[in-house]
């Protein structure tokens, strides 16, 4: 008795039931939505996270083949302590070293923002390109070609997204006046230092000029200027911030104090 | 469409609950490796820089 009704049920659960088109399109479509929310959710943290890592390791390489080639065979000298470093004198290191515009698409310096993260960096390539340079898990941030390289008096603009693509400006709003904004390049560092924010539309490319926002002035300070979309998830508008070159020091002076800890943890 | 596929896994019932686990982690490894890349390439719409 027993066994008959249980072959009953299983004949039933076999019992292929008329599969309705309704239904089907119906499955479809929620899968569908679930996968549009899958993407937003990959689009917007997960690749976010990989990519970074990513452009993050590629920047510990670059910097790391600065280190073992020859011209910088000048071993850096270790970080000075950063306590109780307050009342020493800056060392003067001169006049920065400007490079002229390395090719598009081509590496040439690192960005440290410690206000990003104390294991915060990243590759600066030649040009704004989306497809060479920004939307790119080797470099993702880039100069404008057309405005001064790093320590040159006038302005080193640089982009990057504050969404998607390794999100290298994510955190560029949280800025405060005197975090700084380290740049290494083959030659050295420079110290810039945050001073302010500005919002503009897309077509406010007076923010590149080398006094940002007056044209046709003589500039005489060594700018940088970081742009990338603004409000968060959209594109209406774009971020600027700014900041002043404070010092410079060659390779061979070592690395910044504050960025110790960041280079110890690639290394 | 996903009772059919349900009834179409074969074994006991912890088998077949195993193998629905498997299915959903390669579409979803699919998804990530192949179809959000490029489907990535059709939204540029954050754009970062200033032009003209």
């Amino acid at each position: 008795m027993n066994e008959t009704r249980r072959r009953a049920r299983v004949a039933l659960r076999r019992q292929h039931r008329p599969v309705s088109i309704i239904g089907v399109l119906g499955e479809i479509f929620l899968t569908a939505g679930v996968v549009c929310f899958l993407f937003l959710g990959w689009q917007l943290w997960l690749n976010d996270l990989v990519v970074g890592n990513e452009q993050r390791s590629n920047a510990l390489d670059l910097v790391e083949e600065w280190n073992s080639a020859p011209t910088a065979s000048a071993t850096p000298a270790a970080p000075v302590a950063p306590d109780g470093d307050a009342n020493v004198e800056p060392v003067d290191h001169g006049e920065p070293i400007v490079r002229t515009a390395p090719a598009t698409a081509k590496a040439f310096a690192t960005l440290y923002v410690p206000r990003f993260g104390a294991e915060y960096v990243r590759v600066i390539g030649e040009g704004v390109s989306l497809s060479k340079v920004l939307n790119n898990a080797e470099l993702g941030v880039g100069h404008y070609p057309d405005t001064q390289m790093p320590g040159a008096i006038g302005n080193f603009a640089v982009a990057a997204h504050r969404t998607t693509w390794g999100a290298p400006f994510r955190d560029i709003g949280s800025l405060r006046p005197g975090d700084k904004i380290y740049v290494q390049t083959e030659d050295g560092w420079y110290t810039y230092g945050y001073r302010s924010l500005e919002y503009v539309r897309p077509t406010g490319v007076d923010v590149l000029q080398p006094v940002p926002q007056a044209p046709g002035a003589a500039a005489a300070d060594r700018i940088i200027t970081l742009t990338s979309c603004n409000p968060l998830f959209s594109a209406a508008e774009r971020i600027i911030a700014y900041g002043v070159l404070e010092s410079w020091q060659p390779t061979s002076a070592g690395a910044p104090a504050e960025l110790a800890g960041t280079l110890n943890a690639g290394g | 469409m996903y009772a059919s596929l349900w009834r179409l896994l074969p074994g006991p019932l912890w088998l077949r609950i195993l193998l629905a686990v498997v299915l959903v982690i390669v579409a979803l490894w699919a998804l990530v490796t192949f179809l959000f890349p490029w489907l990535n390439g059709f939204f540029n719409t954050y754009d970062v820089t200033v032009d003209e």
